[in-house]
C-alpha cells in the first residue's frame, strides 16, 4: 500500500485522531493513522475524566463497551490553605444513569480501544512511527515523511496533540507561549476498590471527581485533582508553565507535598504509587488557537488548542473527540469536490462551530484571563478557609454576628470591596 | 500504612521506559545553558532530568516523561534546545496513563 495514496493520514492515535479515523472509515475513505507509541494510549495521559456527550453521539452508549473506569456521580470543589479547606459536595444520581454524564478512565487503555474501533471500521492503524515531517508541493501539503518513508495523502488532520510540530511545520501556529501552557503531573495510587468505595462514600461502582484549588500549587496558577478509578485513585497538579518557569520548587516534590498533605493523605492511606506521568495541557484556549485549516491540512484536538480549564471543570477529551468528527465530515465534503485547498477545508470552521467547540471555547474566551488572577490560588483560599473555620469555632469568647466576621476577614486579607466584587462578578460572567 | 514520600528516582522507576540507547531526542547546548542565568528547566522539568552542577547544566534524557515543559520554559529555547519526541515505539510507556 505503501504508494498508494490515502484520502487521509491522521497523524496521533489520541482521542481527536483516532474519531477522525473512524468517523472517515465508516463513510468508506481510506485512511491511514499514524501513531509514534508502540500502542495508541502509550504516550497520553490526563487527569481524569471524559465527558461524555460527545462520544456518545459517535459511538452511542460506548460506555458497555469502552473500557472506562467509574461514571462519577459526585463533584467536588476544594479550597486549601495550610491547615483547613472548605468543600462544596455536589452529588447527583442522574449523573450515573444512561446517558452517564462523565466516566473516569485510563488513557493507556481508553486510547487503545478507540484507535481499534477506527481499525474495525477500515482505518490502518501503523503505531511505533513517528512523522518527522510534511510533505509539500507548490505550497500545500500533499503527505508525511517519517524516518525514510514517505506517505501521501489528500489530506493530512494534524492530531498530533499539545507540542505539535505539525500544524507548526504547516505555518499555522508557533511554539507555544509559558503563559499559555500547564503542565500536569499525576500518580496512579492502587487501592482495593471496597476501600474507594468506603472513603469516598460511593455506592457501588460509581465515582467521584475532586478539584483543589489553594496551597496545593504553593499559590501558583492551577489546581489538584483526585479522581476515582476501580482500583485506584489519580492524584494531581496542574500549573502554569509560566509560574513555573519562576519557581525553584519542583514539580515533582509538590505533588510529594500535595500526597502527604493532611487534607489528602487519609484517601490515600495504604496505597501504591502505580505510575508517574506528566503532560501539557493548552488553556489559553481561543487566544492560542492556531489556524486550523490550511492548504490540505486540517488541525485538531489539543494541537489546536481546544481545550478549556475553568477551575471547576477541566475539558479536552470532548472537544478533541468532536474536532476530529468535524474534521472528518470536512474531509469526506471536500472529497466530494475534489477540493482539498484552503477554501475546500474552510467548512471545518463552519463545523466547529455547529458543533460547540468553537461556540464553548467562545463563550469561556475570558476565562484564561481570569485564571491569571494570582487572588484566586492565595488570598481567596485563605480568606475563606479562615471566615468558615472561624463560623464553626466555639470557644467562649465573645459573639460576634457573621456580617461583622465577613468584614473584618475581608479587612485582614487586605483585598478591597472593589476588587472583591470585580472578581467575583467576572467569576459568575466570564465560567 | 501511612504513604512514604518518595524520591523523584523512586517514581521514575515505577515507569515503563524503553530508552533509545542510540539516539537522544533531546539534545543541549551546554554553551546556552551557560549564559542563563535563572535556568528554569531546573525546577520545572517534572521528571528532574536538568541539573545545575557545578556551574553546568547537566541533562539525562533517560527518564523523559515527553511533556514538553522544559521547551516551554526555556528563555533561550531556539538554540538551547533540540526538542524532538523519541523515535517511534521508544521512550516512556504508560501502563495507565
Ligand atoms: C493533567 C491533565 C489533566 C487533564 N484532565 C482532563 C480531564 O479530566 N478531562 C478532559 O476532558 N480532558 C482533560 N485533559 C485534556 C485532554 O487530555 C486532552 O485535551 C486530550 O488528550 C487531547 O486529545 P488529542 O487527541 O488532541 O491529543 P493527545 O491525546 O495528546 O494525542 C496525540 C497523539 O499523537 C501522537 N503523536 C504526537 N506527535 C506525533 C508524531 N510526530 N508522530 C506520530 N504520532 C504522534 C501522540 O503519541 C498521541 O498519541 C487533561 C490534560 C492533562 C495534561
Ligand atoms: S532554561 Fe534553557 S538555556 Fe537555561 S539552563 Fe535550561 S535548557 Fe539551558
Ligand atoms: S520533555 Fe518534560 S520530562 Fe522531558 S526533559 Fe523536558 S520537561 Fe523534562
Amino acid at each position: 500500500m505503501a504508494n498508494d495514496k490515502f484520502t487521509a493520514i491522521v497523524v496521533g492515535a489520541g482521542p481527536a485522531g483516532s474519531t477522525a479515523a473512524l468517523v472517515l472509515a465508516r463513510a468508506g475513505h481510506e485512511v491511514l493513522l499514524i501513531e509514534k507509541g508502540a500502542v495508541p494510549g502509550a504516550k497520553n495521559m490526563f487527569g481524569g475524566r471524559l465527558y461524555s456527550h460527545a462520544l456518545n453521539r459517535i459511538i452511542p452508549e460506548f460506555w458497555e463497551r469502552a473500557p472506562v473506569e467509574r461514571p462519577v456521580v459526585r463533584e467536588t470543589l476544594t479550597l486549601l490553605h495550610d491547615g483547613r479547606s472548605v468543600s462544596l459536595n455536589v452529588r447527583n444520581l442522574d449523573w450515573v444513569s444512561p446517558p452517564h454524564h462523565s466516566f473516569t478512565l485510563h488513557r493507556a487503555e481508553f486510547d487503545a480501544w478507540l484507535a481499534s474501533e477506527a481499525e474495525e471500521a477500515g482505518a490502518m492503524l501503523a503505531c511505533s512511527i513517528r512523522v518527522d515531517d510534511l510533505l509539500m508541493e507548490n505550497g500545500r501539503v500533499i503527505g508525511i515523511r517519517a524516518g525514510e518513508d514517505e506517505m501521501f495523502a489528500d489530506v493530512v488532520i494534524a492530531a498530533d496533540g499539545v507540542n505539535s510540530l505539525l500544524a507548526q511545520r504547516a505555518g499555522l501556529a508557533g511554539m507555544a507561549s509559558p503563559r499559555q501552557v500547564a503542565t500536569g503531573v499525576k500518580q496512579i495510587i492502587e487501592l482495593p476498590s471496597d476501600v474507594i468505595r468506603r472513603r469516598f462514600q460511593l455506592e457501588g461502582n460509581n465515582g467521584a471527581a475532586q478539584l483543589f484549588v489553594g496551597d496545593c500549587t504553593g499559590g501558583m496558577q492551577g489546581g489538584g485533582f483526585v479522581y476515582t478509578n476501580r482500583e485506584s485513585v489519580s492524584l494531581g497538579l496542574v500549573i502554569n508553565a509560566n509560574e513555573l518557569r519562576k519557581t525553584q520548587r519542583s514539580l515533582f516534590e509538590l505533588i510529594e507535598d500535595f500526597k502527604m498533605n493532611p487534607h489528602i493523605a487519609p484517601l490515600l492511606e495504604g496505597g501504591d504509587v502505580g505510575e508517574y506521568s506528566a503532560h501539557l495541557i493548552p488553556e489559553a484556549g481561543l487566544a492560542m488557537m492556531p489556524r486550523v485549516f490550511g492548504q490540505g491540512i486540517l488541525v485538531a484536538g489539543d494541537a489546536a488548542g481546544f481545550a478549556l480549564n475553568l477551575g471547576y471543570v477541566v475539558r479536552g477529551m470532548d472537544f478533541a473527540i468532536a474536532s476530529g468528527e468535524a474534521a472528518a465530515k470536512t474531509v469526506i465534503q471536500a472529497k466530494k469536490h475534489n477540493d482539498f485547498s484552503r477554501r475546500g477545508l474552510s467548512f471545518y470552521q463552519k463545523y466547529l462551530r455547529e458543533n460547540f467547540v468553537l461556540r464553548d471555547l467562545a463563550a469561556y474566551r475570558r476565562a484564561p484571563e481570569f485564571m491569571e488572577n494570582c487572588r484566586l490560588f492565595e488570598t481567596y483560599p485563605d480568606l475563606i478557609t479562615s471566615l468558615m473555620a472561624e463560623v464553626f469555632t466555639v470557644s467562649g469568647s465573645q459573639p460576634v454576628h457573621l456580617f461583622t466576621k465577613i468584614l473584618s476577614r475581608v479587612r485582614q486579607s487586605r483585598v478591597s470591596l472593589a476588587k472583591l466584587f470585580i472578581d467575583g462578578w467576572r467569576g459568575a460572567t466570564w465560567l | 500504612m501511612a504513604l512514604k514520600r518518595l524520591s523523584i528516582e523512586q517514581l521514575l522507576g515505577l515507569n515503563k521506559f524503553v530508552v533509545d540507547d542510540e539516539e537522544a531526542h533531546i539534545l543541549l547546548d551546554k554553551e546556552c545553558c551557560r549564559s542563563c542565568i535563572t535556568r528554569p528547566c531546573t525546577a520545572a522539568c517534572p521528571a528532574g532530568c536538568y541539573k545545575a552542577e557545578k556551574g553546568e547544566v547537566n541533562f539525562d534524557y533517560a527518564g523523559c516523561l515527553e511533556c514538553g515543559t522544559c521547551r516551554v520554559v526555556c528563555p533561550l529555547s531556539d538554540r538551547a534546545i533540540v526538542w524532538r519526541y523519541p523515535r517511534g515505539g521508544f521512550g516512556i510507556q504508560f501502563r495507565y496513563g
